[in-house]
């Protein structure tokens, strides 16, 4: 294979794994930047595959599924902020126990309704899953060297959430410095005092937000379970929530540096994917595992070394009371 | 400061712009406000003055629709209207710039202002309004501040310009300030103070809640007392004076200054030497600071809070690592011998911290434990490799009655006890150990009037005592009080030397704001 085939393939593989990924660091972007940490993405996003996949299944509409993730992980993201911001709970604790919930949920119900061991049937119907759309005359493009690949690879045959995710940078970027909304939301992830002072509802904002993470959060897992693959497998999101809420420090907190990390981790991801089984020069036929963990090495590398100057929300994690 | 002739009211029988009519609230058992009455006029400016706890902050908690009233009226130009959120206090005209500024730090002045007013689901129209009112706002009263500047580049005293332009750009016909002045240089409150002489001569009504009788005195027409819920007192403030209100506000007489003797400094105790502290990012935060503390003297330390005084104070008491430098005391050099505060107290070097609840106490502990604290390995308070109950409670309740700490009862949570018993009690603790040094910071921080007195009594007595103590305060009225030779800190240096003979507020308060000695007038 030509070496640009091989980068474009690469980079094909690096939009398709920096998909979800987006989602759910702009699912909690929304909501960290309102001061509630957002440790729920990983259960969130678990239980939209796993409704996404059901939904679409039994009825043959991924759109019904779709509906069905976002509600799941909407009422998810509900449970969360009826603990942390009507009742000030610690939003570690709350996020981290929706989580291992639904790790335990989605299967325990998968197994009863379809007795497939705990995943959901495969979903070959027509309708059922994402599929890509092929832009016009991609197969033509194709033919012309680089700038031709790269239409028919990277622009064209995705499905449609991947455009979603790309258009929900900018749109995000918009809400949060052109909006009233995001300059509340700023607000009150920074000092909810003022917001309150301002007469702003404070609680109000960061239920709103917390809903916005959901519906967000709704979306990647149904791209997981209908779009990446078809049908919903134990455990699927494998730390992708955990790996998003990494890009989200990683990219301080901002929409696009956000971006350029999940696209950084989603690459070393296509790369490791890529490296399997190849033998490089000098060190041979790499172990699996070792390239499997690379993603989370950098994360941890990053994080430790490069990110010093990241400044979270001021407010993040801490229960909005009036009392100083 | 001059006091200027209060703008009269409108027309005489125009109703007050804000009046409260039997405002009671109960918290529990705790009855916070009881009935109060008062009514403040538009183009007046009224004081609101109580101890800690007297309830002034739960009723313009009240006002500003923080908290509902149990039962009473708020009437705005003379109109019953309902206040059960900030929104609506905001939209009954009234407007707070609370102690703690209200601002997000990494927003602009122009992001902050519109905050909550936006005038529109996108931003763009909202703020170039907004940027052209302001202008307005800016020059009819004189509230200068760059609308693009990020707030937490600027200085405290322009923060608070943001926050009375917050409720100016809402509005608000009555300005309530809570305690203004807390965190300003003389010269910021004396602006400050001119500021709302502007406001009030332009018919709004201003309200000053403070303890400080000072500011009642400069800036009030009228001034209403209050004491454990009540109003005790309400007076115009041309017929009364600070001994008056202390009086009414403690219930009985009170020294505002406490008497002492010319100080008889003996042999220097302690000596620093260029002694320099850098924070984590390398910043030096204390640069070269040289000066000696002698037996039988208070050395004041006066600043802007922020200006290296606290990490003179750390580094001294060993809480902190000073980076280069020198502390001789007792005969041995604390920073080549990286001594801790323990071996530093072990020495005769105690110390009061700052910030009392932080790095004092112990809140949840019982007042018996927190009497001990840095001492429990004392053999008096163990036996046998135990603690000794009885002792511990014995000596605390010994220091109860010595230092007249309320309630006696040594096994009550220090949490439930009010600010100036529980610096009593870190007081007697201190002092117990008979030190030579003693280095105590806000001595009198959220404490009140009353046990103020106390407190610069014994810091005298121990004075006279023939001990050493150095003093860091922001209140400059008690480094005038207390101190007998002044040190006046800016940016991280001793920037000037004053003798209490020749310390003038204005020297002091130049040399806060960062002008050396040597150019000053």
């Amino acid at each position: 294979m030509e070496t640009y085939t091989l980068i474009v393939l690469l980079l094909a593989a690096t939009i398709r794994v920096a998909t979800p990924l987006l989602l759910a660091a702009m699912a909690g972007l929304f909501s960290e930047r309102s001061g509630v940490i957002d440790l729920g993405l990983e259960g969130k996003m678990l239980g939209a595959a796993f409704a996404a996949a059901a939904v679409s299944a039994t009825t043959g509409s991924v759109w019904l599924g779709l509906g069905a993730g976002i509600l799941t992980a909407v009422a998810l993201a509900l449970v969360i902020g009826y603990a942390c911001i009507t009742h000030r709970g610690n939003q570690v604790v709350a996020g981290m126990a929706v989580t291992i919930m639904v790790v335990g949920l989605g299967p325990t119900l998968g197994l009863a309704w379809f007795n497939l061991g705990g995943q959901t049937p495969q979903l070959d119907g027509a309708g059922q899953r994402f599929t890509g759309i092929l832009w016009p005359w991609a197969e033509t493009a194709r033919e012309v060297p680089l700038p031709g690949l790269l239409y028919a690879e990277l622009l064209s045959g995705q499905n449609l959430l991947v455009y979603f995710a790309a258009a929900l940078v900018p749109f995000s970027a918009w809400i949060f410095y052109r909006t009233r909304f995001g300059l509340r939301l700023r607000a009150v992830g920074e000092n909810p005092h003022a917001v309150d002072t301002a007469g702003i509802s404070v609680n109000g904002l960061r239920y709103q937000a917390v809903i916005i993470s959901g519906v967000l959060c709704g979306f990647a897992g149904t791209y997981l379970s209908t779009a990446a693959s078809s049908g919903f497998v134990r455990d699927m999101t494998a730390g992708k929530g955990y790996l998003a809420l990494a890009a989200l420090i990683f990219g301080k907190w901002k929409p696009w540096p956000t971006l350029g990390a999940c696209l950084l981790f989603a690459f070393t991801d296509a790369l490791a994917t890529r490296l399997q089984g190849v033998a490089l020069p000098v060190v041979g036929v790499v172990p699996v595992q070792f390239i499997l963990a690379l993603p989370y090495v950098l994360t941890v590398l990053l994080l430790a070394g490069f990110v010093g100057q990241a400044v979270a929300p001021k407010a993040i994690g801490v229960p909005y009371s009036k009392e100083k | 400061m001059s006091k200027e002739p209060a703008a009269p009211p409108s027309t005489p029988d125009a109703p007050p712009a804000l009046e409260l009519c039997g405002i009671d609230k109960r918290f529990g058992a705790v009855h916070a406000n009881r009935a109060i009455t008062f009514a403040v006029a538009a183009g007046s400016s009224h004081g609101l003055i109580g101890e800690n706890g007297a309830g002034k902050s739960t009723l313009m908690n009240i006002v500003y629709g923080f908290h509902c009233a149990d039962s009473g009226e708020i009437r705005v130009q003379g109109r019953t209207v309902e206040i059960g959120s900030p929104q609506q206090a905001i939209a009954a005209g009234i407007g707070m710039v609370h102690q703690h500024f209200m601002l997000v730090e990494n927003f602009t002045v122009l992001e902050n202002v519109v905050l909550g007013v936006e005038g529109g689901a996108l931003l763009a129209g909202g703020l170039a309004a907004a940027r052209a009112e302001l202008g307005r706002l800016a020059r009819d009263y004189g509230l200068e501040v760059p609308l693009d500047a990020v707030v937490s580049e600027l200085s405290v005293g322009l923060q608070q310009r943001v926050e009375i332009l917050k409720a100016l750009y809402r509005g608000a016909e009555v300005l309530i300030l809570d305690e203004p002045t807390a965190v300003l240089t003389p010269h910021e409150a004396d602006q400050l103070f001119a500021m709302l002489r502007r406001l009030r001569a332009q018919g709004k009504a201003v309200i000053l809640v403070t303890h400080k009788l000072r500011e009642i005195m400069a800036v009030t027409d009228r001034v209403t007392v209050m004491k454990q819920g009540a109003v005790v007192a309400e007076v115009a403030t041309r017929e009364t004076s600070p001994r008056g209100l202390a009086e009414h506000m403690v219930g009985r007489a009170v020294l505002l200054q406490v008497e002492k003797r010319p100080a008889q400094p003996g042999a220097e105790l302690l000596s620093v030497k260029a002694l320099e502290v850098r924070d984590r990012l390398g910043v030096a935060r204390l640069k070269s600071v040289s000066f000696n503390l002698r037996a039988g003297e208070i050395v004041g330390i006066a600043g802007v809070a922020g200006n290296g005084q606290s990490e003179l104070l750390e580094a001294l008491a060993g809480t902190r690592a000073a980076s280069r430098g020198e502390i001789s005391f007792g005969g041995r050099d604390l920073v080549r011998e990286q001594l801790d505060p323990r071996a530093r107290r072990a020495l005769g070097l105690a110390h009061v911290p700052e910030d009392r609840l932080r790095m004092g106490v112990v809140a949840g502990f019982s007042a018996a434990d927190n009497a001990i604290l840095g001492y429990h390995d004392a053999a008096r308070f163990n036996r046998g490799g135990l603690r000794d109950e009885a002792a511990i409670r014995a000596a605390c309740a010994a220091k109860m009655a010595e230092f007249d700490v309320r309630p006696p009862q040594p096994e009550l949570r220090l949490a439930a006890f009010s600010g100036g018993n529980q610096q009593k009690l870190v007081l007697a603790r201190e002092i117990d150990a008979d030190p030579q040094v003693l280095l105590i910071g806000q001595p009198t921080r959220g404490v009140d009037i009353g046990a103020i007195e106390f407190i610069h009594k014994r810091l005298i007595a121990l004075r006279d005592a023939g001990k050493a103590l150095l003093l860091v305060s922001v209140e400059l009225d008690e480094i005038l009080a207390l101190a007998d030779r002044i040190l006046v800190m800016n940016g991280g240096e001793i920037i000037g030397e004053l003798a209490r003979a020749d310390a003038t507020e204005e020297k002091i308060g130049l040399m806060m704001a960062g002008v050396r000695a040597e150019v000053s007038p």
